[in-house]
């Protein structure tokens, strides 16, 4: 039988923007989620300097927080966004892919609380940190 | 005694100087060229495009548009609409070189230093517009809204509140 995270792993890696912009789920389970996603050129916010766009850290976040609700032991399928508010520290380092961390802090029967972190290759230094509520989907 | 006033410019030379400068603001960004998104303008109102996408897809079976590419929409109008407000009195005046901007001399945009993204409903399968409004604007910081909807101007399906750095002069 398939498990909860199993379940979320095969949703996560179906949603063709997450495939766009080749985000890898590196690990899931116990409501925490950590994906990766790749430096590429056409992620760029800033020519001048070759720093990935706010933007494509947002799809990362809101990614990686999502599937941390899937993969709560109290979250019975589902889940979309209610809030996600991502405070930007630091430019990610050009060349070096983004790694976001989310963990599911808590679930009510209809909201997941939700908070994360992305990193570069210097991981003791977040480049930005996500927190968000979203909604507990297929509950009876 | 009131100095004469200064005849108004031809509207092809002002418009040219404005169209440039938006199209220096948007075509010069690799990622808003992968999403896909344009800026209409009416005079100084702009109003952020995102035409329908596949690959803009978060929820396959909805199917509704990916959070993160609304909250991306929503970042993208709100620094274009920012960074067209700090640079107006230039354009206007044309101090603004349009040639450099041609050229690929993006002037430095703001910073994002936070971002706070409402989904009202879920964003469906057609094109998305968003407006924002620069609430406030001063030398270093800046608080911004920003409005997206897509069939009706009244039913958002999204909004945000960010706040941005702004460039400081070169030193």
């Amino acid at each position: 039988m398939a498990t909860k995270t199993d379940i979320a792993r095969q949703f996560i890696e179906a949603i063709p923007h997450s495939k766009a912009l080749a985000m890898r789920l590196t690990s899931i389970g116990d409501g925490e989620a950590t994906i990766l996603m790749p430096y590429d050129a056409k992620l760029v916010g800033d020519p001048e300097t070759g720093v990935i766009h706010g933007g494509a850290v947002s799809a990362l976040m809101d990614t990686c927080c999502g599937a941390a609700v899937m993969s709560h032991p109290a979250s019975p399928g589902g889940t979309a966004t209610i809030d996600l508010r991502i405070d930007y520290m630091r430019a990610a380092t050009p060349g070096q892919p983004i790694t976001a961390h989310a963990t599911c802090y808590h679930v009510t029967r209809t909201v997941a609380f939700v908070r994360a972190t992305a990193t570069d290759a210097d991981t003791g230094n977040p480049v930005a940190a996500a927190t968000g509520a979203f909604t507990v989907e297929g509950a009876a | 005694m009131k100095a004469p006033r200064r005849p108004p410019e031809p509207v092809q030379v002002i418009k040219q100087r404005r169209d440039a400068t938006l199209r220096a603001l948007v075509e010069g960004v690799p990622y808003i060229r992968y999403l896909g998104m344009q800026f209409e303008r009416k005079g100084d109102e702009l109003t952020g495009v995102l035409p329908f996408d596949q690959k803009l897809i978060g929820n396959p079976m909805l199917p509704a548009i990916h959070g993160g590419v609304t909250a991306a929409f929503l970042e993208v109008t709100a620094i274009v609409t920012l960074s067209w407000t700090y640079l107006w009195e230039d354009i206007e005046s044309g101090a603004i070189d349009t040639a450099t901007l041609a050229a690929g001399g993006l002037p430095r945009l703001p910073k994002t230093i936070d971002i706070s993204t409402d989904y009202l409903r879920s964003g469906l399968p057609r094109d998305a517009y968003a407006r924002a409004r620069v609430n406030r604007s001063g030398r270093r910081y800046a608080s911004v809204h920003v409005e997206a909807w897509q069939d009706h101007r009244a039913r958002l399906f999204a909004q945000a509140t960010g706040h941005f750095l702004m460039p400081q002069p070169r030193d």
